[in-house]
């Protein structure tokens, strides 16, 4: 009993510390990291920018009975809501991109980003929407033009209430990141799949890359959950 | 100042305003009185076209501002507005609520509209609020502050669509007082409400509407005392 514990100890530690120090693999990890960070950061930019637009355009196409471009918005959102992401970064990467030194990289935030606007989009909308009439009539009145009352008035209050929808959106772009390993993408998922090929041993490198992930999740809740304690100031009474 | 041609206002089939003709001069108190769905605060509200009129004409100032190339965003910066629900911007201090549209507009420097804010402040005993958000505020003090807000634009008419119909009985004292004391300093009034009080000690004409119709309108002494139509002299007979 203790004999077979204690080797089943050692066994654990070697395969971590071979999936870890030979060939200075931890290097491979923070090199992946770095490449995850890269596109859920771009991502998330391109997605919150391209969510803002989308969202502010429907909302102004219903107020104003723009039929049309409200249609284009929807099928924008139908599209990317209703294929999944592993395919969109295939055909995006393989018809779009179909130069041979293209920058994966560039790709994946670019494909990542457009993914979550449409996400992102529909939570912005449902923030503008979820604000009282009476508002944007408030802003109007005082002479303000839409645009200026958008930005001051309905996002800031939108954004308020949004924020944790918006939160868990993010994390699951980060965890999807995982995916762009498909198109040749050395990332965090990408770097542990190629440690275990070479020891053999697949298990401890993804233990490590999960435990990366978890770290970073746990790091943007924290973010975001004093963000919403700070913005949440005109709250209390 | 104010001049409405033959405004109709329809949401859908439904014929809200049916061809309203009237002209409202500098310096009036006009009080607009009526039973709720016969069109007063939508006329109201087409005034600065908050609601865009279905047909008729609405001049200000010489401007004909149903025209689609008139500016109402100019427009809309003489005519202040206040609503029964104030809309104050939870997000912001009172006193940004009070400078956000003259600075944002170019109007003021934040030093001019901070200053102008602690002035209609202090008129109204609220200055020890400035910095408070609108959430803790009551609804009086709320209300005080939405019409200060539209008073710093310096507005050349002000509009109410029933500013005491959402306040607690207490509370509509104080802000029926700042409303009789702006009238009192010459301001251009339109008022829609329901306080018949304010109609006779302020109002220098009285309007009721009825489906959608201007039904009868005089001095106030002659509208309480001596109504004419037979629809006035009902709602009079309920509500007095």
């Amino acid at each position: 009993m203790y004999l077979s514990s204690s080797w089943f100890g050692k066994t654990i530690y070697d395969s971590f510390y071979n999936a870890i120090v030979p060939d200075k693999r931890y290097l491979a990890y923070i090199e992946g990291l770095k490449v995850t960070l890269l596109i859920s950061f771009f991502a998330i930019i391109l997605g919150i920018l391209i969510g803002v637009i989308v969202a502010i355009l429907k909302v102004t196409a219903t107020n104003y009975k723009m039929k049309w471009l409200s249609k284009i918005c929807n099928i924008y959102i139908n599209v990317i809501r209703g294929t999944p992401l592993m395919v969109q970064l295939l055909i995006i990467y393989n018809l779009i991109f179909t130069s041979r030194n293209t920058n994966e990289l560039l790709v994946g935030a670019v494909c990542f980003g457009i993914n979550s606007g449409a996400y992102v989009a529909e939570i912005i909308r449902s923030g503008i929407e979820s604000i009282d009439r009476g508002q944007m009539e408030a802003g109007r009145s005082l002479g303000l033009n839409y645009v200026t009352t958008m930005r001051l008035i309905i996002l800031p209050q939108a954004v308020r209430n949004i924020l944790p929808a918006l939160g868990n959106e993010f994390i699951t772009l980060i965890k999807e990141t995982s995916v762009a390993s498909v198109i040749a993408i050395t990332d965090l998922t990408k770097a542990a799949l190629y440690i275990g090929s070479r020891t053999w041993d697949i298990l401890p490198p993804l233990i490590i890359v999960a435990l990366f992930y978890l770290i970073l999740v746990m790091g943007l809740s924290k973010l975001l959950s004093v963000f919403e304690r700070r913005m949440a100031k005109s709250d209390r009474s | 100042m104010i001049e409405v041609k033959n405004l109709k206002k329809a949401f859908g089939d439904h014929l809200v305003l049916d061809g309203i003709d009237e002209t409202i001069a500098k310096g009036e108190k006009v009080v607009v009185i009526g039973p709720s769905g016969s069109g007063k605060s939508t006329f109201l509200r087409c005034l600065n076209l908050l609601e865009e009129p279905s047909d008729g004409e609405i001049w200000f100032e010489g401007n004909k501002i149903t025209d689609k190339v008139v500016n109402i965003n100019q427009i809309r910066q003489k005519m202040g507005m206040v609503f029964q629900q104030f809309n104050l911007f939870p997000h912001l201090t009172v006193l940004e609520n009070i400078t956000l549209a003259p600075t944002k507009l170019g109007i003021m420097t934040k030093e001019e509209a901070n200053e102008k804010a602690m002035e209609l402040l202090a008129k109204i005993g609220l200055t020890e609020k400035a910095s408070s958000y609108p959430g803790k505020l009551s609804g009086g003090q709320k209300q005080r502050i939405a019409i200060i807000r539209a008073l710093a634009m310096n507005p050349a008419v002000m509009l109410f669509d029933e500013p005491t119909s959402a306040l607690d009985p207490e509370m509509v004292g104080e802000v029926l007082e700042l409303m009789t004391s702006l009238a009192e300093d010459g301001l251009t009034m339109v008022v829609v409400t329901h306080e018949m009080g304010f109609a006779k000690k302020v109002a220098t004409r009285v309007l009721f509407m009825d489906e959608g119709k201007i039904v009868e309108q005089n001095t106030p002494v002659e509208f309480f005392d001596n109504p004419k139509h037979p629809r006035l002299q009902e709602f009079l007979s309920k509500v007095l």
